[in-house]
């Protein structure tokens, strides 16, 4: 186990720069989980992270070892791919074995190591079978289970989980995290799903365009996101965006399309008529006599909750509610933000303005 | 049920019995067998009634001119006593191993070099085609200029250079000869086996080398644990064809050498069409032809064998 610290990466393909100096401090036996959307940098970072890819510059150091110019093998980390790429002419149990191999350990050294994969994993029945002949979940444990015989510093995850049907990638997430609460590995891993990354998290680090846009813990990043990015790209439904101004009139308030009014706690200093954009999570709409008139345009039953669709001053948003309401389109609701949950993002910079 | 009474339908035309078209046009097998026809047709009229008569042809002793009379083995115990005709088969299979073993070795490492990521790609992977487009006597021809006695420009160059002092006698020497028309066989056929081998490498997923260097292997490691198993499928078919090729090969020879000098380069193929056709002697001529189908045979049985044992390729059973 090792701490990782990646400082002021850049990473350039020819004249173009995809990384824009990137600083992530990991901690010895941390979660981290990098997300963000397609072609934001996150497994370029990952790949330059396993030595797959040249560090432009900056450093990337694992334990106190600078590794920038350190051969992949002698990194000492392990690499769970997205497609698994796993050696399909060689069994479940060659496959687990052939770093040990290569790295001329003796035939019971290889055995033992990947009896103790095969057992933390419960693939022993399977040793003898051939990628081929695995499910999409038993080629994924194979692919962690080759990570683990090598017993290294690092973890890494690229989108490990993109490949399996939804139901089992529920289970494998938990898997993983599990795996992580046993072995206490430091792991980094690389997701597009803003749902694993909070679910499997110790920390995030939200990255867009090829720098971090914020990193910490997934509750931080809920509660607080820095920007308007985070604020919408953490949370599922996404958050509700609304532009207009702010009022100080004795308390301040918000004036949202066409005039309507959303409640606000307190307002940043000098900040009347200053344009902002009004963030609010569909979790945070209450029905209330003074809130907002607004028109239900499709209503979603799912079970747990409900998710309606409305549009408030002609802004569609999305609310969701734990509790059944009978609501039919067209109805006339009054929905009220939550004025301590508010977020407020300045319009032209996407800065956080409320503490 | 509701107590509304439906009109009943117009009485439905009569269902017919189907006729014999009609099953024709819907049984997919007798279907199946009509598309099959054509093809196999081919096949029978300019395959398989050729190898028959071929062998039926080896059995006889017909000459151009007169229907041949059945004789059995005769032929076949003729040539068992003609040094010629086993010097025709060590010459073949001389030829065979030594070509295809070499053209193997420069394919797969044309093909991994043409793999790597490297200026004009494109033009080079065109390029290593170029031997394989050229028609095969006109090849035959420019080799038989290069290895020329009186003007072979490796002489030349040689003699230039201070090398040697005479000309090399390229086609006269029984060794020489032999060398020669290996390296014009190699020359013609490292195209198919690169460019075959190079459409398999492309089919392995760059993630496993990845996977492998991250697991700690070098570039030989890469190659022995990794590219090779997963081109074995791919080397067993492109050499079973490599071999048939050369074991068979004719035009090459007969354009150069004509089997000469004292039958050292006489194949099998080319010892068949000089004792069938120039020396009228269709028989014997066949029972040469006829005694490659055993070898052939060989050659196709190891690459069949080699292949069924790969366990790995076959589908998701779950045993």
């Amino acid at each position: 186990m090792s701490s990782v610290h990646i400082r002021d990466v850049r990473k350039s393909f020819g004249t173009f720069e995809v990384l824009h100096g990137v600083t992530v401090p990991i901690e010895d036996g941390e979660f981290v989980v990098l997300v963000g959307p397609s072609g934001c940098g996150k497994s370029t970072l990952l790949r330059m992270l396993a030595g797959l890819e040249n560090i432009t510059s900056g450093t990337i150091s694992i334990g106190d070892r600078v590794v920038n110019n350190v051969q992949p093998k002698e990194r000492d980390i392990a690499m769970v791919f997205q497609n698994y790429a796993l050696y399909p002419h060689m069994t479940v149990r060659d496959n687990m074995g052939f770093s040990l191999k290569l790295r001329g350990a003796k035939s019971e050294e290889i055995d033992t190591g990947v009896k103790r994969a095969a057992e933390i994993l419960a693939l022993t029945p399977l040793l003898e079978r051939y990628p081929r002949q695995l499910s999409g979940g038993q080629r994924q444990r194979v692919a962690m289970g080759r990570a683990i015989v090598r017993d290294p510093q690092v973890f890494l995850f690229d989108e490990p989980l993109s490949n399996l049907d939804a139901k089992l990638r529920v289970a494998m997430r938990t898997e993983i995290k599990e795996l992580h609460q046993r072995l206490r590995t430091t792991t980094v891993y690389v997701t597009h799903d803003q749902i694993e990354a909070m679910t499997m998290a110790d920390k995030i680090v939200v990255m867009h365009d090829g720098i971090v846009e914020q990193m910490g813990s997934p509750l931080e990043l809920y509660d607080r996101p820095e920007n308007q990015f985070v604020a919408g790209f953490i949370g599922s439904p996404a958050m509700n965006f609304l532009k207009g101004k702010i009022k100080v009139n004795g308390s301040a308030s918000f004036e949202g399309p066409n005039g309507v009014k959303l409640p606000l706690k307190t307002a940043p200093a000098n900040s009347d008529g200053k344009p902002v954009v009004y963030g609010v999570r569909p979790e945070h709409f209450t029905i209330a006599d003074d809130g907002a008139e607004a028109e239900i345009v499709v209503v979603e039953p799912t079970g747990s909750e409900t998710q309606v669709f409305a549009k408030i001053g002609g802004e569609q948003v999305v609310a969701v509610f734990r509790e059944r309401h009978q609501f039919s389109p067209g109805d006339k609701v009054r929905l009220k933000p939550d004025p301590s949950l508010v977020h407020l993002f300045d319009e032209t910079t996407g800065k956080r303005l409320n503490s | 049920m509701a107590d509304i009474a439906l009109t009943p339908a117009k009485a439905k035309a009569e269902i017919r019995e189907a006729t014999a078209w009609d099953q024709v046009k819907h049984n997919r097998n007798w279907l199946g067998f009509w598309f099959m026809m054509p093809a196999m047709a081919f096949l029978i009229f300019f395959l398989a009634y050729p190898l028959g008569l071929g062998i039926w042809l080896s059995f006889t002793d017909t000459k151009i001119g007169r229907v041949g009379q059945f004789i059995a083995l005769e032929n076949y115990e003729w040539l068992w006593d003609d040094a010629i005709f086993w010097l025709s088969v060590f010459n073949t299979l001389l030829y065979t191993f030594v070509a295809s073993a070499i053209k193997f070795g420069i394919g797969l490492y044309l093909a991994l070099l043409l793999n790597e990521h490297m200026p004009f790609k494109a033009i080079l992977r065109a390029a290593v085609l170029i031997p394989f487009i050229v028609p095969t006597v006109l090849s035959a021809l420019a080799f038989w200029w290069i290895f020329d006695s009186q003007f072979s420009i490796i002489s030349w160059s040689l003699r230039h250079l201070g090398l040697i002092d005479h000309n090399i006698n390229f086609l006269g020497d029984p060794t020489w000869a032999r060398i020669c028309v290996i390296f014009a066989n190699i020359w013609r056929g490292v195209p198919f086996v690169a460019i075959t081998l190079l459409a398999g490498l492309q089919t392995v997923s760059p993630s496993l080398y990845e996977a492998a260097t991250l697991d700690g292997a070098t570039r030989w490691q890469m190659f022995r644990h990794i590219t090779y198993p997963l081109l074995t499928p791919i080397i067993a078919v492109v050499m079973t064809f490599s071999v048939l090729f050369t074991f068979t090969d004719f035009q090459l020879i007969w354009a150069m050498t004509r089997g000469g000098p004292v039958n050292a380069t006489h194949l099998m193929a080319t010892l068949s069409y000089q004792r069938a056709i120039i020396a009228g002697q269709l028989g014997e001529g066949a029972a040469i032809s006829s005694a490659m189908i055993p070898f052939l045979l060989a050659a196709i049985m190891v690459s069949w064998f080699g292949l069924q044992r790969r366990k790995w390729q076959q589908g998701e059973n779950n045993d």
